[in-house]
């Protein structure tokens, strides 16, 4: 095809012929960014294990969902439109930048495929890809430098600011897309000038806009544009390649496989090594993480793979709190921490290894702060864990002796009494004791057996105020006409938090006591009113009955007209759902509870704006009683507040925790008399119709 | 009947602790014999004179040697001075812990701790009623005094003995305590630091233990405080769990205090807390465990657990 | 530097309910569960800190029956290296001196620096370290919640005395310390540690192997035997203020004003 530039391929400038950059540049950008992903690599093999090559069906599902469409993105509305109009423009441009490399060296080459109608459709979308993409920066940059979102601001104590980075690449992809579009109109204009044949240009793209302004150009300025512009943008983009790996826009390459590789269960807590059974662990010499290289490749491809967009954080409850953590800097720590042990420069020097961790990256507050309530994982749109690196970084604190001593008597506590406070096994089940007449409970052993088990769990075997739910179970399930009992004294803890608090051998021991009980009671099936105690049996215990919330379990009974519920009183009460984490987000159970509340004739409910996989951590359960963090205020004052803020004067929960820690943040806040709290058994017994 | 009894006189700045009367009272529940007194240390004079009236003899031991109280090096002076078979009571305080047991090994006699109680004496054998677990329990035990004994004491068991009946003598020993240097010396001592209150100068105290639970429940006492116009104190657990500071501990390891009202939320009253408390005040124990010892020492008892008592006290204070 | 920590094995009584069993000859033990003296605890931590620093090593002692051998190895697997049990039938009964005499032999089978002991246990009687001591013809410290090292030849430890103060002294080694609470962080001891230590074996030595005559230890040997246990009678103690929670305030609050509690 005759045209009216002389191409990059055949150009010469100063007698040298400009195909010479054509070849070097590519050459020289695809070594470099192979010797920096290999370096990136070195770390990922030096890693622990981890199994992620199963289940490929359900990964391809998640990257079509959450890397391809995006999925997570939109729940921060402006950031997250940007993002997808970058990342859809990048997709696309992808192709064009490719063959742009190529064209460099042969002029007439076009992408197979591309030749005929569908190369002038994909041409159509490149030209507004691009402008959308130039677009969408210019309003990130705006963000970036005016709007200054407060997720974005890096405490001091963390390091440096991270916008020069972001402005810098916002200033790259521009630069692409400028010179691209520059590359074409140029092209374009001249090539009408001399009456040949013009490339459509979709109308108002950047490149449509060039060419109009490009219109009056000489010949030789066009030529000039076409040729620099070429080499601006072969240089660039191998720049902008090899710039990927040195910080957080690493994820522009690693986040197709973070997502791929992303966990699919939930609940679950990972083992303590991948490819080590249980009755195994005794043979490890070394338990969780201590230095960097005991993390799993996973996890330091997490690392590689953090955006730094602080969604984490900002979702995170420890950090609404100023509690000591924030689930970003995890990851930007050991990023750094990676870059820094295993550097590019000077070529040759040797990775680092053997340093502690806590003490020097990561502190020992800052670990035991975190409640695992699993909001920060929820919102990640790269699929980052922390709860599992949390864990391990506790397991390896565990094996260290580095506990802090408010949890040590518990944990201790625990181990020869199976619950936390070391009250007397014989006493476990004297909550039933004040039980209605008429209302009594079996204790499954030898004597007697029963279908469905009723597992309590320790907070609510032993707190007063929380037996009150046990008994309202207990109600509730008679009125249900339930065959069913407790394991009195050889229930233990569930071992939840146990296990979340890195003891992992008392977790097994745990699950093992309560496993040999449950399946020597003979029950069919399991049913409880403690999230952390479903979550357990459900997600870390193996070989047991089915089990079921007592929030599922009434909601199912009342579908069937088993359970009967009269009208609620009217006296102004508004009713809020707290949705416990270990039931919500761990377990997906949602609509439930709030199913069974709404099965009382008559009552009004609303939704707090943080609520069903937003819901806002009240503070923690299990052992997060017993510790002591630094922080500003009180979980459990802020979601009091914010179902103040609902309209609500009634806190629904489904969990003993979320009951002790929201009573007392209504103490706290000083809303005693205009807002009280109950859990979901409680309600539904004192609405059955007797 | 074993030899002679002998109390050791505590003092601080030249005054006698209360014990050096105590000990009168629980030397006449051995045995009803005349009781000799010993002071030992630097520049004793006052504090001989002091005692000198209920005591039958006060062996004293005046050496600049001894400016502070080095339970090494008084144990060396006691043992050249003291008769093998005597009955040595000492106060069981911080002093008494660190001098008593090894002297008694070095005399070859009996050693009972922290005796809160006799219950006479039966030819060589002592029945001494001391307390375990925190109180919980009590135990008879018989100490068999042929060769001597070494009793400690605990401070506040017995009722002091004002009687000054004795009118004894002051002898000094002085020249006879030996060589006394030691493998432990004395440097220097550091002052707990002091907080933003003076506990110790407070007439109202609300004094919270264990029964408080949980660190963020202390707004419960501070209101409380509040309403009352008095000050927060604490046992040593609260301490211990950094709830609150040094300062604010009541105890022998902490401060002493002498209020006019003391009001025990949640303490249980080990004698260690007790001991920090002085000038008889009225005491009021709120606990929910209705054997807590704390309620053998308070004027006023109520079995509730703080948590839900003291937030309707506070707002019954507030109302009026 | 080598270090001999004396722990002994006694009931949890945090939750524990302690009872007076029926003929009150003992406490009510078969509900009980058993861990190490807290004091001695801080003790085997404080002596493993200093083996950290200046290296060494931590031997823990005990005395008792052969179910003390859970502490003595728990105490292992928090890092001392060597445990031995000191357990015979001949040993039981013992009073204080007869424990420090039991002790004593230990220490004379081993060539120690330093020997630590808890400051007291729970029956508050805090006498074995001094006795030891003094047995041993070693400077002795009670009470100590501070230990600085100075040289192979001293160190300064600070006692904990009224009113919260802090007395320094210079002590010269060998010598024997008796470790107060609060003096570190205990480290956490979880069952994959005590799983580590399981195997280790942990030698007993009985009155013969210690070289004690059975008449200066044990029941023989006490000059301080207990008779009974029992729950001390109520005696007069508080006047119990009765009745609703409101009245209960209400008389509380005269109570206090007429005492000069309220302002």
């Amino acid at each position: 095809m005759e045209t009216a530039l002389i191409a990059p391929a055949s150009y010469s400038f100063l007698g040298i012929p400009t195909i010479l950059f054509s070849i070097l540049i590519p050459i020289a950008g695809v070594a470099l960014f192979t010797y920096i992903m290999a370096i990136r690599i070195a770390p990922l093999v030096l890693a622990a294990p981890d199994f992620r090559f199963n289940r490929i069906v359900e990964r391809v599902v998640k990257v079509v969902r959450i890397w391809l469409l995006q999925w997570r993105q939109p729940r921060y509305k402006t950031a997250g439109i940007i993002h997808i109009m970058i990342f859809a423009g990048f997709l696309v441009l992808g192709i064009r930048s490719t063959s742009l490399v190529v064209i460099g060296l042969s002029e007439g080459f076009v992408l197979p495929g591309l030749g005929g109608p569908l190369g002038v459709v994909y041409s159509f979308f490149k030209d507004y890809a691009a402008t959308m993409v130039l677009v969408a920066c210019c309003l990130a940059a705006y963000r970036r430098i005016v709007v200054k979102p407060e997720r974005y601001a890096v405490p001091s104590k963390y390091g440096k600011d991270h916008t020069s980075e972001a402005v810098f690449v916002l200033g790259m992809i521009s630069t692409l897309m400028i010179s691209e579009s520059l590359f074409e109109a140029s092209a374009a204009v001249a090539q009408a000038r001399q009456g040949l044949h013009v490339e459509f240009i979709a109308p108002l793209s950047l490149a449509w806009i060039f060419k109009v302004m490009l219109t009056w150009a000489s010949l030789s300025t066009l030529q000039g544009i076409h040729i620099i512009m070429y080499y601006v943008h072969d240089l660039v983009f191998f720049s902008f390649l090899c710039f990927l790996p040195m910080g957080k826009h690493f994820h522009v390459i690693t986040s197709f496989f973070n997502v791929f590789f992303m966990r699919i269960d939930r609940g679950n807590i990972k083992p303590v090594r991948h490819g080590v059974a249980d009755d195994k662990l005794d043979d490890l010499e070394s338990f969780g993480v201590k230095k960097l290289e005991d993390f799993t490749w996973k996890h330091m491809l997490d690392f590689y793979s953090c955006a730094d967009c602080g969604r984490c954080s900002d979702n995170c409850p420890a950090n609404a709190v100023k509690r000591p953590l924030s689930p970003r800097f995890i990851s930007i720590k050991g990023r750094d921490l990676v870059f820094k042990n295993y550097p590019l420069y000077p070529y040759g020097t040797p990775f680092t290894k053997g340093d502690d961790l806590i003490g020097n990256i990561y502190e020992e507050d800052e670990i035991w702060s975190c409640t695992t309530c699993g909001a920060c994982e929820q919102e990640c749109p790269l699929g980052i864990e922390y709860i599992d690196k949390i864990v391990d970084l506790r397991r390896g604190m565990v094996d260290e002796g580095m506990v802090p001593q408010s949890l040590q008597k518990p944990l201790r506590a625990l181990e020869k009494r199976g619950n936390p406070w070391g009250k007397m096994e014989k006493k476990r089940a004297d909550w039933t004791k004040e039980l209605p007449e008429g209302c009594d409970v079996k204790v499954l052993g030898k004597k007697a057996s029963a279908e469905t088990l009723y597992f309590l769990d320790s907070i609510t075997s032993f707190d007063d105020r929380m037996q009150d739910i046990g008994r309202a179970t207990v109600k509730v399930l008679n009125a249900a006409g339930e065959d069913f009992g407790i394991l009195g004294k050889a229930e233990k803890d569930s071992g939840n938090e146990v296990r979340r608090f890195g003891e992992e051998m008392l977790f097994q021991d745990l699950k093992d006591q309560n496993t040999d009980a449950i399946l020597n009671s003979g029950v069919s099936k399991i049913v409880t009113s403690d999230p952390h105690a479903y979550n357990a049996l459900k997600n870390d215990y193996a070989d047991l009955p089915p089990v079921e919330h007592i929030s599922q379990y009434i909601a199912r009974k009342v579908k069937t007209g088993a359970i009967q519920l009269k009208a609620a009183e009217g006296n102004g009460k508004v009713y809020t759902y707290h949705d416990p984490c270990y039931l919500g987000r761990h377990n997906s159970v949602y609509d439930d509870p709030r199913e069974a509340i709404d099965a009382i004739p008559g009552i009004k409910r609303v939704d707090m704006e943080k609520c069903r996989d937003r819901s806002f951590c009240c503070g923690g359960g299990g052992l997060m009683l017993f510790y002591e963090p630094e922080e500003e205020q009180r979980m459990g004052v802020l979601r009091v507040e914010m179902a103040a803020k609902a309209g609500a004067n009634v806190i629904v929960t489904a969990c003993p925790f979320c009951l002790v820690n929201i009573e007392d943040a209504i103490k706290v806040a000083g809303l005693e008399g205009s807002m009280e709290a109950i859990d979901l058994a409680e309600l539904v017994d004192s609405h059955i119709e007797a | 009947m074993a030899g002679q009894i002998f109390a050791y006189i505590g003092y601080k700045d030249g005054v006698p602790d209360d014990s050096a009367l105590e000990l009168v009272a629980a030397a006449k529940k051995i045995a009803d014999a005349p009781v000799n007194a010993l002071v030992v240390g630097s520049g004793v004079d006052a504090v001989c004179s002091e005692v000198a009236s209920s005591y039958q003899e006060v062996w004293k031991i005046d050496s600049d040697a001894l400016a502070y109280p080095n339970a090494e090096m008084i144990r060396k002076a006691l043992l050249n001075i003291l008769p093998q078979d005597c009955i040595l009571l000492v106060p069981h305080d911080t002093f008494g812990m660190d001098l008593a047991p090894g002297l008694s090994i070095k005399l070859d006699s009996a050693f009972v701790p922290d005796a809160v109680d006799f219950e006479g004496l039966d030819g060589d054998t002592l029945k001494v009623v001391r307390q375990e677990y925190g109180g919980a329990v009590s135990t008879h035990v018989n100490c068999d005094i042929s060769a001597g004994a070494v009793i400690n004491v605990r401070p506040g068991a017995f009722q002091a003995d004002e009687s000054k009946a004795a009118g004894g003598s002051v002898v000094d020993k002085s020249g006879d305590a030996g060589d006394m240097s030691a493998g432990r010396r004395y440097l220097e001592i550091v002052e707990a630091e002091v907080g933003d209150v003076d506990i110790t100068k407070e007439d109202v105290l609300v004094s919270i233990g264990r029964g408080i639970e949980d660190e963020d429940n202390l707004e419960i006492a501070d209101d409380l405080a509040e309403a009352m116009g008095a000050v927060v104190s604490c046992s040593r657990p609260i301490v211990d769990a950094k709830w609150l500071e040094k300062s604010r501990q009541v105890g022998t390891s902490g401060q002493t205090v002498k209020p006019k009202v003391y009001l025990a939320c949640g303490i249980s009253g080990s004698f260690q807390h007790l001991g920090g408390l002085k000038g008889n005040p009225f005491v009021v124990a709120i606990n929910k465990n209705p054997k807590a010892p704390i309620f053998q020492v308070a004027d006023v008892g109520i079995e509730a657990d703080i948590l839900d008592f003291l937030p309707e006290l506070t707002d019954a204070i507030n109302e009026q | 530097m080598e270090i001999l920590v004396c722990v002994k094995r006694v009931p949890d009584t945090a939750e524990n309910e302690i009872e007076v069993n029926s003929d009150g000859t003992d406490i009510e033990r078969d509900d009980l569960v058993y861990s190490v003296n807290e004091w001695d605890n801080y003790a085997v931590e404080e002596a493993i800190q200093i083996k950290d620093n200046v290296g060494g090593s931590v031997t823990v002692v005990s005395v008792g029956d052969e179910e003390s051998e859970e502490v003595v190895r728990r105490e292992m697997a928090m890092g001392a290296d060597n445990g031995i049990l000191l357990s015979d039938d001949a040993f039981e009964g013992s009073d204080g001196k007869g424990i420090a005499t039991l002790l004593k032999a230990a220490v004379e089978k081993g060539k120690y620096d330093l020997i630590l002991t808890g400051a007291q246990a729970d029956d508050g009687a805090a006498q074995v370290g001094g006795m030891l001591a003094a047995m041993l013809d070693l400077p002795y410290a009670s009470l100590v919640n501070k230990v600085e090292m100075v040289d192979d030849k001293k160190i300064k430890v600070g006692r904990e005395i009224e009113g919260g103060n802090q007395e320094m002294n210079e002590i010269d080694l060998p010598c024997v310390l008796s470790i107060q609470t609060g003096i570190n962080e205990p480290r956490y001891v979880g069952i994959r540690g005590i799983r580590k230590v399981a195997s280790v074996e942990i030698p007993v030595h009985g009155a013969g192997d210690l070289g004690v005559g059975a008449d200066a230890v044990g029941a023989a040997g006490a000059k301080v035997k207990c008779l009974d246990y029992y729950v001390p009678e109520l005696g007069e103690g508080a006047e119990m203020l009765e009745g609703s929670t409101d009245e209960i305030v209400e008389k509380l609050i005269e109570l206090l004003k007429a005492k000069g509690g309220l302002k």
